[in-house]
């Protein structure tokens, strides 16, 4: 923030901080979502046939490659929700938007989902490739650990009855939980050395997934990317519609 | 300080609560064990550190509930954070009063549990050093976990699902220290990390802790 903002006459907020008003961000959901139910879905479909029917099998894993393109998808939302989750609660914290804190609510359930297809899948994957359903790699048990803080943030929300209080103790969690996660990430490290592959896509490597595969799974990462914001913006908009609701019960039981 | 530290620690004593249950909790997950697994020697001695860290543990939570609940129910709250004392000191006050009444006696006791579960010699010393470094950060992040589930009715189970994720770093280097030990390896790393991870909570959780307590209190 500039000096010339703090000593100018306070005026409306403009830009991004104006959809912390609940009215204008539902105006903008609802011209937003149909375009973006429509890419999720084109996207998601190209994607998928894209890769499941047009790719050719790995020469060493045969057709269970193919499951790349709900695992590392699913599993690169799973991270990045959580992640969406620490901004939305610093700005909620820091800010006081109500829109914001919702979104971060909204978000969670879709994170739990996300989270569990990429462990699904890796099971899926796991049994025939390790020949097993589930081993306590690095990758692996980080991602339960992930699930657990999942559950308890959307645990406590489902607590706590009072919104407000519900909003700053969710936050707070979030945050101290963000920490926490990351040590663990680095504590399962250390106890157990892994089986799991290195990262099948980085921008600071030369070598990443072969070209055959690696587009079609980008089309898929856009497509699970532009779920993720439909689905939370759609989410968003019922929380604050919940919240009007409630507010105008507790006006109509007054009155 | 001093005074809400005696405080606590009377009431901890003469209420008989916390002192004994927490002992008595973490004999019983002991002796349990074998019952469970079969009175195989080799096998105890090779589970014997993650056992014993995993009853130390569990023993911590379950008397987490009290350490905020009963202050709460009376109003001491309330005056604690209207007290010129800041809320973050009071409630290390709380978290250090928690530890002498169960920490402590957890790392004192951990040696004869360590002789029932059949721990190798090497171990001993190991075992009661990562519980005696360790159990101080379970006790503070508990206290975050209890302030934030002070206002919850019966809010013992949400704070299990919460405060049971945060401590697996902890578990994770505190076990590693008393397994390596017990074999015969060299411990340096995970006990660096763990007194790290102690350091750093115990610094800094509280701020967290008073952060949500304020919010309850509201």
């Amino acid at each position: 923030m500039s000096m010339s903002n703090e000593t100018a006459a306070p005026k409306r907020p403009s830009g991004f901080w104006s959809y912390a008003n609940p009215v204008k961000f539902l105006g903008l959901t609802e011209r937003v979502l149909p375009a973006l139910w429509l890419l999720s879905g084109l996207s998601l479909v190209v994607g998928l046939i894209w890769g499941f029917f047009f790719t050719p099998d790995d020469f060493r894993q045969g057709s269970t490659v193919k499951i790349i393109y709900l695992h590392v998808p699913s599993a690169l939302m799973a991270i990045n929700a959580w992640f969406m989750m620490l901004v939305a609660s610093l700005i909620w914290l820091i800010r006081r938007h109500h829109v914001s804190v919702l979104a971060a609510k909204a978000a969670a359930p879709v994170g739990v989902a996300m989270t569990l297809i990429a462990l699904f899948t890796g099971a899926v994957w796991g049994q025939p490739m390790w020949g097993t359903w589930w081993a306590w790699d690095p990758r692996l048990t980080s991602f339960l650990i992930l699930f657990l803080f999942y559950l308890g943030y959307m645990a406590l929300w489902a607590a706590i009855e009072d919104p407000d209080t519900a909003a700053d103790l969710t936050s707070v969690l979030c945050l101290v939980g963000s920490v926490f996660a990351v040590l663990s990430r680095y504590a399962v490290n250390f106890w157990n050395q892994g089986l799991h592959q290195g990262a099948s896509l980085s921008l600071d490597k030369e070598e990443n997934v072969a070209d055959v595969f690696y587009f079609p799974l980008l089309v898929c990462i856009a497509g699970f990317v532009l779920l993720f914001f439909a689905l939370v913006l759609y989410r968003t908009g019922t929380e604050i519609r919940l919240r009007r609701a409630r507010a105008l019960l507790a006006r109509e039981a007054r009155a | 300080m001093t005074a809400l530290l005696t405080r606590d620690l009377a009431l901890a004593i003469r209420a008989g609560g916390g002192f004994g249950l927490g002992l008595a909790f973490f004999l019983i997950v002991t002796v349990m064990v074998p019952f469970a697994v079969g009175p195989v020697p080799e096998l105890l001695a090779r589970i014997a550190p993650g056992v014993l860290w995993l009853g130390a543990l569990l023993a911590c939570l379950l008397s987490l509930d009290r350490l905020l609940a009963l202050d709460w129910e009376d109003g001491t709250l309330d005056l604690l954070a209207t007290s010129p004392l800041p809320l973050e000191a009071a409630l290390s006050i709380k978290a250090l009063a928690h530890w002498i009444t169960t920490g402590l006696p957890l790392v004192l006791i951990s040696p004869v549990l360590g002789v029932l579960m059949n721990l190798p010699g090497p171990g001993f010393v190991w075992l009661v050093v990562s519980l005696a470094l360790g159990t101080p950060a379970l006790s503070v992040i508990g206290t975050f976990g209890a302030a934030l589930t002070v206002g919850v009715k019966r809010g013992g189970l949400l704070m299990s699902l919460l405060v049971l994720p945060l401590y697996v770093p902890t578990l994770i280097f505190g076990a590693e220290v008393a397994r390596r030990g017990a074999q015969g390896m060299d411990p340096t790393t995970p006990l660096l990390m763990l007194a790290g991870i102690t350091a750093g909570v115990v610094a800094l959780m509280p701020l967290a802790s008073a952060a949500a307590l304020r919010v309850n209190l509201r």
